[in-house]
């Protein structure tokens, strides 16, 4: 009897751990993302998006968060990121989406972020594009790419 | 304009990566908060910042950044220059303020990082 063929186009899937207030470790996990997507041999174009999209939303763990996770499933047609955290949660949705609007505080301006660009950044570089947060429990963010679009 | 004539014109001192001085420059993106950076999405383009930390250098890669360069004659640390070398980043130094690191790249002829309008359209 013949062995059926596994299907070849499995998703790549990693996790990577990611804690809040390290900021010598942050942005290495986007950083690994970035190179996993160039060694698959997407467009350039492509992989800026998602790099743009995993860095902010790993930024975004490291100042808010307590701790977190960002979870990539890439396929060939599909590129998701999934930035899970256990921290505050987002008040306000809406407001937090309006570009220059940030509750960073002082000090972690002073290391260059909390422009509040970095959910709209996010928002724009991304093909979908889900928030859900929950007052005191964390916030999951998935974003979408499709390589083709 | 490559980054050889670009270090003349802004009379900057060059810290790593000189093997990429023929790179082309295209466009330049300027501030010190990281997340205006990030907006802009296209390669071949110089960032000037007066920022001097790690996350300036994981801003340049994310966004594949031709070379970076700090203002008023402000210096990347060394954990900047290691990670600098690894991801094959041209790091810059000049002691001009910003306004005139920016005035002087904008009369050289070089422009804005070109964005895409809520109409689809391309502003710089």
């Amino acid at each position: 009897m013949e062995k059926q063929k596994k299907p070849v186009t499995k998703d790549i899937k990693h996790e990577y751990s990611i804690k809040g207030m390290d900021f010598v470790a942050a942005g290495e996990a986007s950083s690994n993302i970035k190179h996993t997507l160039q060694l698959i041999g997407f467009a350039p174009a492509v992989i800026r998006r998602a790099a743009i999209a995993a860095y902010e939303a790993e930024m975004n763990i490291v100042i808010h968060a307590w701790e977190g996770v960002l979870i990539t499933s890439i396929s060939p047609e599909r590129i998701e990121i999934i930035a899970a955290d256990t921290g505050p949660g987002i008040p306000d949705i809406d407001q937090a989406m309006k570009e220059g609007y940030s509750t960073a505080p002082d000090h972690i301006r002073e290391m260059g972020f909390g422009a509040g660009m970095g959910l709209p950044n996010i928002r724009n570089v991304s093909d979908e594009f889900t928030l859900d947060s929950s007052l005191g429990r964390g916030t999951t963010l998935t974003v979408v790419i499709y390589p083709t679009a | 304009m490559n980054l050889r004539e670009l270090s003349k014109l802004l009379d900057s001192k060059i810290h790593c990566c000189e093997e990429s001085l023929e790179n082309e420059i295209s466009y330049v993106c300027a501030g010190d908060l990281m997340s205006d950076i990030l907006m802009f999405s296209e390669p071949n383009a110089l960032l000037v910042t007066g920022l001097v930390n790690i996350q300036v250098i994981r801003t340049a890669e994310m966004l594949d950044i031709a070379a970076v360069i700090f203002i008023r004659g402000k210096n990347p640390t060394d954990e900047m220059l290691d990670l600098s070398r690894i991801k094959s980043i041209p790091l810059l130094t000049t002691d001009h303020t910003f306004y005139l690191t920016c005035g002087l790249l904008y009369e050289a002829g070089l422009k804005n990082v070109p964005m895409k309008t809520a109409k689809n359209e391309i502003k710089y």
